[in-house]
């Protein structure tokens, strides 16, 4: 497929193009008793993946590269210690390599398949959209491939350019049947991602390739699990209402601190974490008590997933609401790569677009 | 009668070397274009009469032709009883009838496969689902959109499954199944080859058209069944006709040919590629029971093109208006079910009497399962919300326990689902 990008230096071009320092955060009460290590992304991916391998002898991992390590590294070791029968490389073809996962799964077998990068899932989108969805229904429940999990790495990384930055979530939000995981950091990653692997349906995680290498906090090493389907206050607050998932959430977090610190606005920042589905109650109780809801992602404006949570809230919310909602998303171009920066709703942009909400 | 080999695996000899015939050929073993030639002209002019030969009487016992012959008249009556019931609007949808490709469902399926072995068929799905042994029953109910179809009535014609017969699903989609086929035979390579389990020697077969030739999956799962050596064998219905495309028209041929030979594609995959005649089911047999055999054995993947025609239009919707009569009429003079019959016949594999009463009994059989059909009972409404999720709770079933449908307003400005 295209050209694999070097991770190196990745993080350091996010850092000057967004203002975001690294993020390190607190662990949390639901994890706080267990053991911790610093960890990046990429290594709490790595650590989810040899958990579900060890517990699981009907676990697989496959996909472009991945033997070896695969291009950011997601999968190092895993073949070494849990075989190369169990974890090995496809040539270059998506469509095959679903459809591959899917008949395996429909056996019993747990398939982890690795999309290289979220800008080439295209072409196995029809095995996920008619295939990987519909299994269990079409069949009547003679057959399902619940076990199939699919892992790709999306979004913006500073100079990925057209085909290496892509957001398409909305995409996999609009087929009843398969569940779509787009984690914020490391710890929400790894958790995230074991839920993923054990539920019994198809799902689709989103990674933030961007935060791989420069988001690093503490992450327990023992087995946890983040429920599907419910979303994470991620800063509580009482005036406006920030949704996000994926590495948006940490642009909604620096936000908020701007906010706070510059106008007295106290946001209260949800990271989503599940599109499919969504956890609406969470959003809904929220909007309640700020009345202003904004939703921002890096995916293009139109039909993104912004439009569906504005849609719901305003149905469910409508006599909270004190100001009509607001998307602040990506473009409506093809992901640019010298305007970047331009293209992308980075911190300025959400601050600017909260202020022009409060003083609707 | 012998199957045809593509001219690289036919250069090679008998036995064990044969097989390393398959592999694709290098250096001096490239075949000469001459060879290619004579090939070609031998595939370009299909001698049936030799085909018919004295020492296929011996590979073939009397109840064997008698079961494939049943099987296949099985297969052609189902399907038009189908046609009838289609157009007494007692089933909907879109309807392929599988009419004069039986020879290839039942050299394939019924001849040389075990119930646990996995098949992942087409749109034109009845036939192997009955060749798979399958009941009629299930199959016209799930035709009729019954509950007690092979999948609830919920999928209707091209898209039956069955778990216990190992049917991975028709696919009405193109080239859909066949990398799904393959991850069914991985599971099976996986479990003999990683997990020592020395009985599992299932195999995948995928069916699919001349069509679905030119899809990409096809060579994606061509490339991905080679690299793995997979327990899985690729059976191609060319019936020359993709809907309205000939097969000619929608290919460019192989190379030193003056046609497409889809069967060629094996070896440039590290795989035989077979030729034979889908319209004799035993030149079908022969064939699958070799690349069965093949991948029992972990030996790998075969590729096996079967000619073979469609006696009806495209679907049930198709007035059959774009083949020429002299066409239709060659292959219609070269139907397998009376072929085979004249030839249990000659060879004293069944007598006139045993024949009607095949026939007798694939009457009844389909008559059976139009009642039985008729008579079953409609899906709930509950099976539009079951089984898109593993839970269905909060999706299909709501806080209370009770499906979302039988909540007050479900229904509400919805026409009746009856």
């Amino acid at each position: 497929m295209a050209a694999i990008l070097r991770a190196p230096g990745l993080g350091a071009v996010w850092g000057t193009v967004r203002g975001l320092a690294t993020a390190v955060r607190q662990a949390e009460p639901a994890t706080a008793g267990l053991d911790a290590k610093q960890m990046n992304l990429c290594s709490a991916v790595n650590d989810a993946l040899h958990i579900a391998m060890d517990e699981n002898p009907k676990t697989l991992v496959f996909g472009e590269d991945v033997s070896f390590g695969g291009v950011f590294r997601c999968t190092v070791g895993l073949a070494e210690k849990h075989g190369k029968h169990r974890v090995f490389n496809t040539p270059l073809c998506e469509q095959g390599i679903v459809g591959f996962g899917i008949g395996a799964a429909a056996q019993g077998y747990s398939p982890i398949v690795e999309i290289q990068f979220a800008d080439y899932i295209f072409p196995a989108f029809d095995q996920i959209t008619n295939e990987a969805a519909k299994y269990r229904f079409r069949s009547g429940g003679e057959f399902d491939v619940g076990g199939l999990t699919i892992r790709t790495p999306y979004g913006a990384v500073g100079h990925g350019g057209h085909y290496h930055s892509q957001s398409p979530e909305a995409f996999f939000t609009h087929i009843p049947g398969i569940k779509v995981v787009m984690p914020s950091g490391p710890r929400e990653t790894k958790g995230l991602l074991l839920s993923a692997i054990r539920d019994p349906n198809p799902v689709v995680v989103f990674e933030a390739k961007m935060l791989y290498r420069t988001a690093v906090e503490d992450v327990p090493t023992g087995d946890y699990s983040i429920p599907l389907g419910r979303a994470r206050i991620a800063r509580a607050g009482s005036d406006v209402t920030l949704v996000g998932w994926g590495q948006q959430v940490l642009v909604l977090e620096q936000a908020a601190k701007e906010l706070a610190a510059s106008d007295g606005i106290e946001a209260e920042v949800i990271d989503l974490r599940t599109l499919l589905p969504w956890d609406a109650d969470a959003v809904a109780a929220s909007v309640e008590k700020t009345g202003r809801l904004v939703v921002s992602h890096e995916a293009p404006l139109t039909s993104g997933f912004g439009a569906e949570i504005v849609a719901a809230i305003s149905d469910r919310c409508f006599y909270s609401l004190e100001a009509p909602p607001l998307r602040i998303a990506g473009y409506d171009t093809p992901f640019p790569l010298v305007c970047e920066p331009l293209y992308l709703p980075g911190v300025q942009r959400v601050v600017d677009g909260v202020r022009r909400l409060l003083r609707a | 009668m012998t199957p045809r080999l593509s001219s690289c695996s036919r250069t090679g000899g008998a036995g064990a070397d044969r097989l390393a015939a398959f592999r694709p050929s290098r250096g001096p073993q490239r075949p000469t274009r001459a060879a290619r030639q004579v090939f070609a002209k031998a595939v370009a002019t299909p001698t049936k009469e030799a085909s018919t030969s004295a020492s296929k009487s011996a590979s073939i016992s009397s109840e064997t032709a008698k079961e494939l012959y049943r099987d296949m008249v099985l297969g052609r009556e189902f399907e038009e009883m189908c046609a009838q019931m289609y157009y007494r609007g007692k089933m909907f949808g879109f309807v392929h009838l599988y009419s004069g490709q039986e020879a290839v469902s039942t050299g394939v399926i019924k001849a040389c496969l075990r119930k646990d072995d996995y098949i992942s068929s087409t749109y034109r799905d009845h036939v192997h689902a009955l060749s798979k042994g399958i009941s009629a029953r299930k199959i016209m109910s799930e035709l009729f959109g019954k509950k007690t179809g092979t999948c609830r009535g919920q999928g209707g014609s091209m898209h039956m499954f069955d778990a216990e017969y190992g049917l991975l699903g028709g696919y009405a989609f193109i080239g859909e199944g066949i990398p799904v086929g393959l991850g069914a035979a991985f599971t099976s390579a996986y479990k003999r080859r990683v997990l020592g389990d020395d009985g599992a020697d299932q195999v995948a077969v995928n069916f699919f058209g001349d069509g679905t030739c030119n899809v990409g999956q096809f060579y994606e799962s061509l490339n991905m069944a080679s690299l793995y050596k997979l327990p899985c064998i690729f059976v191609v219905e060319n019936n020359r006709w993709a809907i309205g495309m000939n097969h000619l028209r929608a290919t460019g041929s192989t190379l030193g040919d003056e046609e497409p030979w889809i069967h060629k594609k094996g070896p440039a995959f590290g795989m035989p590629g077979v030729h034979v005649d889908g319209m004799d089911v035993l030149a079908v047999r022969e064939a699958a029971l070799e690349a069965v055999a093949r991948a029992r054995r972990g030996e790998g993947p075969t590729l096996i093109e079967a000619e073979t025609y469609r006696f009806r239009g495209h679907s049930l919707a198709d007035p059959d208006e774009l083949r020429s009569r002299e066409e239709k009429e060659h292959y219609a003079a070269r139907d397998p079910i009376p072929q085979l019959r004249a030839y249990m016949l000659k060879h004293g594999l069944a007598s006139e009497t045993d024949l009607a009463e095949l026939h007798a009994s694939v009457a009844a059989e389909v008559d059976d399962c139009v009642e039985y059909a008729d008579a079953s009972p409609k899906p709930d409404m509950s099976q539009l919300l079951e089984n898109v999720f593993a839970d269905p709770k909060g999706f299909g079933i709501a806080p209370d326990g009770r499906y979302r449908y039988e909540l007050p307003g479900f229904t509400a400005g919805t026409a009746e689902v009856s």
